[in-house]
This record gives structure tokens, sequence and C-alpha cells, in this order.
């Protein structure tokens, strides 16, 4: 499938004012304070609370890719996108893996 | 690049013509460009998780918790999102045909990403001085490199766009000018991406508990 | 005055056969000095080849020096089997010894073998696609320049400096500052790391040529085998290379900065290091068995005279071979000891990998299955492969094997096996490429009698050569020792595999008087399609116009020449009126970059880190002085056009 369909799908905010952009801004803003907070003042403990950060890291993300880098915009087919999720993929790989391999060698610091 | 197929300006389906997808070679580019973030994605991931396996390997050294500071990396943390953020703006306006308010958007970016690298500078020198260096532990060692290749990446990213911004200047908003502006945009964004897990995975994790 | 007799006599190595080194490499300089200045050539040069963006000289370019490579590599492997021949042997000191280990199997991975790829990778896709060029011909010459200026520095570190020699691994601790204080393992990290950018680099652009180059009609599913090996490839090489940049980086940073990742005190974890390394290591070895695959699918099918077997089978087994090959690192250390769990979830995927593979070994063989095939010279490289290959996958598929591997690892069995897959798979491959597209880079054939000459004597000198090593591997020889002990039952099996190694060597011997008498008495390719093949590079006159297509074709099917040919067409389609060709322009920046990394990595080597730093700050100037260039290219004009296809007979 070569190009032939060469019309570009934009994402919105292109009028007069930049809402996605702020709409990201702020939500982004808010996940970090959470985070930050909830960390600062020891809200929850250890494993519950790291699974909550990342999860509020994921969240943001996603955000910051629709919202600011246009992720969903294309010229042709989404090869960006399946990239971006073929890399997502080999990066948990990666990270799982290593700590999987490696924890045996956890002996002391 | 030497195809000469299609080099019929290209019309986005409801907003007018994308300037900087508006030629077959921007197209190109801008794919290029998100192999080269997948393959930037893969790095930094190499670095988290050499961080994670030694995080904890400080040699009798100052740990995490004894070192970073909660307003420092937080400051750092709110500078760079807002410059992704005043970023997206410029990008905007380069939708919306606006040169100068792109430029001055873009400047503001700049000038938010070399605030950041300060932060970032003065946090590396603080801890050298209290004896926290790269040859310290592991711990350390893995430290400066992961935040430091983020904190090198950011400044090759300012020295780029300003570089972009003098070649708007001279030349003004064309499909080629306005091809560089967006990809130096995607980069700004991802290394703002990857700041976010910075922040929760290496500064957030060290002072919880 | 003494400190600079000592600084030279540590900078430069001195040992017999370091100083015929540097004789020949003066003798050689001269020589090319010489040629150059008597006949006038620096400008054609600098205007022909090292400056040129075009993706077929430069293809040629990394041909050449892969060749010149597999002969520096092949002449440390002879040495390596003439030291091993015998036991207590005395002809290599053990240092010596382990550099020669080192050097080898550093350049002919990623000296040898990779250029060669790239090679095959540049001269034919773009053709095959339909292209005028790669998607980013100027970032493909920075490729070339990255790579030959890499592999330069670390060939010159045999007379200066001092070789490497941790093994082409590089493992720590022995690789860390405490166990190798000189330069030589600098050498080693720095060349691959700068030539790992060029690596990336082609990753990237070809992955871009091939989705958004092809012609107008030729969907993916339509596509030569060949660029669906490539593509496969580049999807493994962009997401294993940050890798190994990671892992040399960081015991980089332990040398220089003093940095804690894999040392032994400090908190470091030397393991890690072998966690990273072939967390690249096994991908990579899928980089460079790919696109040999794709090239036996175009040979077999040409030389069967028949559609390859199985098209999507074979896509679909090219991209799970690429995807898997993710998942299986640990094999390399199932000795390492991270656990039953860990050790049998990586010996389960490194045998499922075997699946796609047989797969593709069989549609071979089902393409061939009536076919009415020729034996041309890239033919029999092919048919060489097959057995050879399914012995190596074999043995490898016995390594995966975790329990079994504790007494197999680091032993000649692994030796003979890798071997096995790399000259069996990839070498082979390789060869058959350069025989098969040879006319279409050059014009001319290459000859039959020294070619056959070359293949047999390498072929037989491969059996020779490692077939022992299987059996002195389960008897307990282990890899990398420079010498061992009479009486251990070793001796006769050592003396046949260094036989057999010096028969492959007077089979590469052969191979390059084949290609030296060709150049001689050339059988000129008149037609462009001396092989009556079926994809589109054969469409065009050999060697292709610079611009490749006077006219992009449009795509109906697979084997889209062959279907040409069989509707009666000779040449393509020139009804169609010409246009001005859209072309990118030379630039001596790729080649000025690679001499500033050249300059900045010899820095790094020796600790002149003022040298490294302005080599560096060179390279940012250049970028940034392309960065403002708009004057990047310029329009063939029709009238030439038409005068250069008249040349070749055509309109």
């Amino acid at each position: 499938m070569t190009d032939k369909d060469q019309t570009i799908v934009t994402s919105g905010g292109h009028g007069r004012f930049p809402w996605s952009h702020v709409i990201g801004y702020i939500f982004s803003l808010v996940l970090t304070l959470v985070a930050l907070l909830m960390v600062t003042n020891h809200v929850a403990s250890g494993g519950m609370l790291l699974f909550v950060i990342l999860l509020l890291a994921t969240i943001q993300i996603f955000i910051q890719l629709f919202f600011f880098m246009h992720i969903t915009e294309k010229h042709g087919p989404a090869y960006h996108i399946i990239t971006l999720a073929v890399a997502l993929f080999f990066t948990f790989a990666i990270i799982a893996g290593s700590l999987w391999i490696m924890t045996f060698t956890q002996v002391s610091s | 690049m030497a195809v000469d197929v299609n080099h019929s300006v290209v019309k986005s389906a409801d907003h007018g013509t994308m300037l900087e997808y508006s030629t077959e070679d921007g197209a190109l580019k801008i794919l290029g460009f998100w192999f080269f973030l997948a393959q930037d994605m893969i790095l930094f991931a190499c670095l988290f998780a050499t961080y994670l396996i030694l995080h904890n390997r400080t040699a009798g050294g100052p740990s995490a918790m004894q070192l970073f500071d909660v307003p420092g990396f937080a400051a750092e943390t709110f500078i760079l999102l807002t410059s992704s953020f005043t970023y997206g703006i410029a990008t905007f306006q380069m939708r919306n045909n606006r040169l100068k308010s792109m430029l001055i958007w873009m400047g503001i970016t700049v000038l938010l990403g070399l605030s950041f690298v300060s932060l970032e500078l003065k946090e590396f020198i603080t801890y050298v001085l209290q004896g926290a260096t790269i040859s310290r532990s592991a711990f350390l060692s893995a430290f400066f490199t992961l935040v430091g290749t983020h904190g090198l990446h950011v400044t090759l990213g300012i020295f780029w766009m300003i570089s972009v911004m003098i070649q708007l200047v001279k030349r003004g908003l064309t499909p080629v000018t306005a091809r560089k502006a967006f990809i130096v945009g995607l980069y700004w964004h991802f290394l703002d991406v990857i700041w976010v897990f910075i922040f929760t995975v290496v500064y957030l994790t060290g002072v919880m508990k | 005055m003494g400190g600079v007799k000592q600084f030279l006599s540590h900078f430069f190595v001195t040992g017999p056969f370091e100083i015929g080194g540097d004789v020949s490499i003066g003798l050689v300089s001269l020589a090319i000095l010489f040629v150059l200045t008597r006949y006038k050539l620096w400008g054609w040069l600098w205007r022909n080849w090292l400056t040129s963006v075009d993706h077929k000289k430069i293809g040629i370019m990394y041909m050449l020096a892969a060749l010149l490579m597999l002969f520096r590599g092949g002449v440390d492997a002879l040495m390596i089997r003439t030291q091993l021949a015998l036991p207590n042997s005395q002809f290599l000191g053990a240092e010596h010894y382990d550099q020669i280990f080192t050097t080898h199997g550093t350049i002919m991975i990623l000296f040898m073998a990779m250029p060669f790829i790239f090679a095959m990778m540049n001269i034919v896709v773009p053709l095959q696609l339909g292209a005028r060029d790669v998607a980013f011909p100027y970032l493909n010459a920075i490729s070339f320049w990255l790579f030959f200026f890499g592999a330069m520095l670390l060939n010159i570190s045999f007379v200066i400096g001092g070789s490497p020699d941790a093994g082409w691994v590089n493992y720590p601790p022995l690789a860390e500052l405490q166990f190798s204080p000189g330069p030589g393992d600098n050498f080693y990290l720095l060349s691959i790391l700068i030539s790992g950018i060029g690596s990336v680099a082609t990753g990237i652009n070809f992955l871009v040529t091939i989705l958004k180059m092809r012609a107008p009609g030729m969907s993916l599913m339509k596509m030569p085998m060949f660029s669906w090996a490539v593509f496969a490839t580049c999807i493994d090489i962009i997401f294993a290379f940050p890798a190994l940049t990671i892992a040399l980086g960081l015991e980089f940073a332990d040398r220089i900065l003093g940095a804690h990742f894999f040392t032994l005190t400090g908190g470091g974890n030397p393991m890690m290091y072998v966690n990273l390394f072939w967390m690249w290591g096994h991908p990579e070895v899928y980089i460079v068995i790919l696109p040999a695959f794709g090239i036996y699918s175009e040979v077999v099918a040409t030389f069967a005279r028949k559609r390859l077997f199985g098209y999507t089978a074979m896509v679909t087994s090219l991209m799970l071979i690429a995807i898997a090959s993710y998942f299986v690192w640990l094999h390399h250390f199932f000795t390492m000891g991270a656990g039953a769990d860990v050790n049998t979830f990586f010996a389960i995927a490194s045998m499922f990998i075997a699946i796609p593979t047989g797969v593709k070994i069989f549609n071979w063989l089902f393409t061939m299955f009536r076919g009415r095939i020729r034996m041309t010279i890239p033919m029999m490289w092919v048919l060489a492969f097959i057995p050879n290959f399914v012995i190596g996958g074999s043995t490898g598929v016995m390594l995966a094997a975790a329990p079994a591997d504790y007494q197999y690892h680091n032993s000649y069995f692994l030796v003979a096996h890798f071997h096995q897959v790399l000259i069996g798979g990839v070498v082979y491959g390789m060869l058959a490429g350069m025989y098969y597209w040879w006319p279409k880079m050059f014009g001319f054939i290459l000859e039959e009698r020294f070619a056959k000459w070359g293949f047999w004597l390498f072929n037989i000198g491969f059996y020779v050569c490692f077939m022992p090593q299987y059996p002195l591997g389960l008897m307990g020889m282990t890899r990398r020792m420079y010498t061992y002990p009479a009486g251990l039952g070793w001796t006769s099996l050592n003396m046949i595999s260094t036989v057999g190694a010096f028969v492959m060597g007077i089979g590469f011997i052969f191979i390059v008087l084949n290609i030296l008498s060709s150049i001689r008495h050339p059988v000129k390719d008149t037609t462009g399609d001396p092989w009556d093949a079926r994809t589109l590079e054969w469409s065009l006159p050999s060697p292709a116009p610079h611009y490749n297509f006077a006219r992009i074709p449009v795509i109906d099917s697979r084997d889209q020449w062959w279907e040409m040919k069989q509707k009666g067409m000779t040449k393509p389609d020139d009804s169609t009126p010409l246009a001005p060709i859209h072309m990118p322009k030379n630039s001596g920046k790729p080649f000025i970059m690679g001499v500033l990394f050249f300059i900045a990595g010899f820095g790094f080597v020796f600790n002149w880190y003022v040298l490294a730093g302005l080599g560096l700050l060179g390279v940012i100037i250049t970028l940034f002085a392309r960065s403002f260039d708009y004057d990047t290219d310029y329009y063939i004009p029709v009238d030439e056009v038409k005068h250069s296809e008249a040349a070749f007979g055509r309109s």
C-alpha cells in the first residue's frame, strides 16, 4: 500500500484557541502534582504508592502523546504509532527482563 | 528524497494545508524522526534498567534520600513541562501562519529550557561538592548518567531550537522551515515524556518511605 | 628526550608482526598516494566517491571495505589456527593471541558482516522498490563514513597503542581499567560506538525508504523478498543498537570517569554488562542473517526459474524471527546463574526461533522442487548454505537446552556452532549476493572458473576446519585458550582444523583472483538482465544510471519484471513523457564528519581530551552547517535523461 491516501488527519485545536494544548498542560500539571504530593505526604506504603505513581506517569505520557505530540495526526498509514507501540513493547521487555534476570544478584548494596 | 512522483501539496481533511507535511521530503523526514525517537526510547530504557538494578548500591556513600531536594526537582519538572506546553503553542501559531507569535513562543521555550539546564547543573554541582560524584558509587554513576544523558539531550535541543529560529527569521515560514520546527518540537516533547519517568522512577522513588 | 622516547615506545607497538604491519601499511599507503597523484585521480576520487550520496556507490564502497576486512579477519584466523595446530606452541604468546582473537571477532562481526549486509541493502533495495535513492541519501553517506572511520580506528590499534585483548565481547571486569589499563580497550569501545551510530542511521533510512518510497502499486505484499528481509533487519537494528551503545558507553564511563557500573568495587555489577551486551548481541546475529535469507530467496527463485514458494509464510517467518530475536538473549549466559525459571523461559524461546527458520528452509526447498535449476555460482553458494546452516542451526537448538549448555558453553562446540551459522549462513549469503548482483553493480559478470575453485576450496576447507571442533568441544577444549597440553587427544583434531582453515584461505585467494581476472577480461552484461531474473533491478541497464529509473514504474504484481517479460516486454514502458529528475547533490560533509569522529575517537582512546573535544566540536559544527545549507539538491533536465537513456538503447 503506497501512499495513495495523502489526506492528513489532524488533531483538534487549529482554530482560534489552542484548547488541546491547554487541556493537556493542565492534566499533566495535575498528574505531576498529585504524584508529588502523594509521595511527600506518605499517603500510602511502598508497593502501593509505587504502583500508583507509575500509573500516574503512564497516564501523563499518553496525555502528552495525544495533546502535545500530535500522535493521531498522520500522512498516509500511521506507521509512527505502530513504531511507538513496538518501542514501548520492547522498552517493557528490556526493563522487566533485566529486573527478572538480574535480581539473583541482589545480595547487598 | 529523490523520488519525483508526488510533489503535490498535501491537504488535510478539513483544515487546509499542513505546511510541514506538504512536501514528500517533509513527510519522509518526519517519519524518519519518529523512528529516531523510538530508538532513543530504547536508549533510555537501557539506562532506566541499569538505574533500577544499581540504585540501591550506594557503597556506603550518599543515597537518593540523602541527596534529592524536593523543591529542586519539582521546579525542574514544572519548568520542563511548561516548556513543552509553550512549544505546543508555538506549533499552534505555526499552523495558523503567525510567524512572529511562533518565534516568541519558541523563545520562551528556549528560556525555560535554559532555566531547566541551569537548575540541573546547580543540582549536580551541589552533589559533587558533597562528595557525591559519579565515581563514588554505582547508584551515583547510574544517576548521573541517566539524568545527565537527558540533560545533554536537552542542551543539544536548545541549540537546535535556536538554529531553527534563526532559519525562520532568515527565510520565513516555508515547507522546509515548518518541517524543521515541527521536528525539533517532537524532540522537545519527547524529552519531557522521558523526564516524566525520571521524575517518577528516580526522584519520587528516591524520596519515598 | 627520554620522555619522548618512552612515549613513542608505548605509542607505537613493536614486535615482529607489528613491524611487518607498519611496513605493509606504509607501502600500501605510499602506493595508493602514488597512483592517485600520478594519474591525477584526486579530483575524481573526491567528486565521484568521497562526496557521493548515491546509494549504488555507497554500496560498492561498503562491499570493498567488507572484503578487505574479510581478508584482515581471515589472516587473524589463520594465525589463531597456526598457533593451535600443535600443543604448547610458542608461535604466539598468550597476550598476542588474545589480541588476535579479539580483533578477529570484532572485525568479522562488526566490520565485515555489517558492511557486507549494508552493501547488499544499498545496492539492491532502491532498485527493487522502483525508487531513485534511499529516503535520506546524505544520511546514508554519513553512515558509510562513520563505519569506515570506526573501522580505521580499530585497525590502527594494531600498530599504534596496542589492540584490545578482552575478547570481542569485552566483558568486565577484565575490560575495566584495573585489568586492561592501556588504550587497547578504548580502541574497541570507540570504534564500535562510532560505527554504531552509522548502523542505526542506516536502519532508520531503509525503514523509511521501504515504507514510503515504493513505486506506485507496490503494496507491501508485492514487495520482493529481499526488501522484506531488509525491512525486518532494520526493525532489529533500530531496537537493538541502543543497547550496545549503552553497554559500551557505560563501560567507557567506568574507564574514563571512574564510574562504577561494572567494576568490582563501589557497588558495580559486572553481570549487568553481560545482560546489556547480549540484549544487543542476540538481535545482532539476526541482523546479519536476515539479509542473507533475503538473498537466498531471490537467488533460488531466479535460478530455479520458479516463483518463490509460500510468499506469505516467508514474510510471516521473517517478522516472527525479527520480533522473537528480542526474547532469547539470555541464552548467551545460561551459566551466569540467573535461576531455573529464567533459564527455562529463554531456553524455550530460543528453541522456538528454529521454527520460522525451518519454515524458510522448507520453502526454499519447495521452490527448487520441480523447478528447472541452473547451476550458476550464486546458486551453488545457496545450495551449499542449506546443509551447512541446517547442521549449524541444529547445534544451536542443542545449545538452547540450558542444562546441556552448562557443558557446551564456551567450549569449541560453541565455537563450531556459531562459525557454522555465521559463515555457512551469513558469509555464503553475502558471497551469493555479490556474485548475483555484481553485473548490476559493474556491468560485467564474474567468470566461472576461478569462482568454482574458490567455491569448492572454501566449502571443503570449511567442513575440514570446523567439524573437528564439535568433538573437540565435547572433549573439553575451551574457547580462547592460547595453547593446550599434549596427551589430551586434542592434537590431531586441532591439526586437521588448521589444515581446513588454510584450505579456506586458499579458497578466498581464488575468489580474489576471480575478481581480478574478471576485471581484466570482462564478460559484459549487455542487457541488464544476465540471469533472466524476476525483480525490478534487472529491468535497468547494468550498471544502472545514476538516477536509476527514467520513469518510475507502475506495479501490479509480485515479480513485476518477470510478469512484464511474460507479456513480451524487453524493457520498461517508455510511452509516458520524461520529466526532470530530482536528485540530491553530493556533499563533502559526511566524509569530513567521519574524519572528525576519528579525531575525537583517537583523542578519547589516549585520554587526550582536548583533541577529543575539538573533534566533537567539529562534528557539531558540521551538523549545524548542514542545517543551514538549503542548496542540497538539483534537477536533471529532460534532455540529459534522454541522452543517458539513448546510450543504453532506450528512450
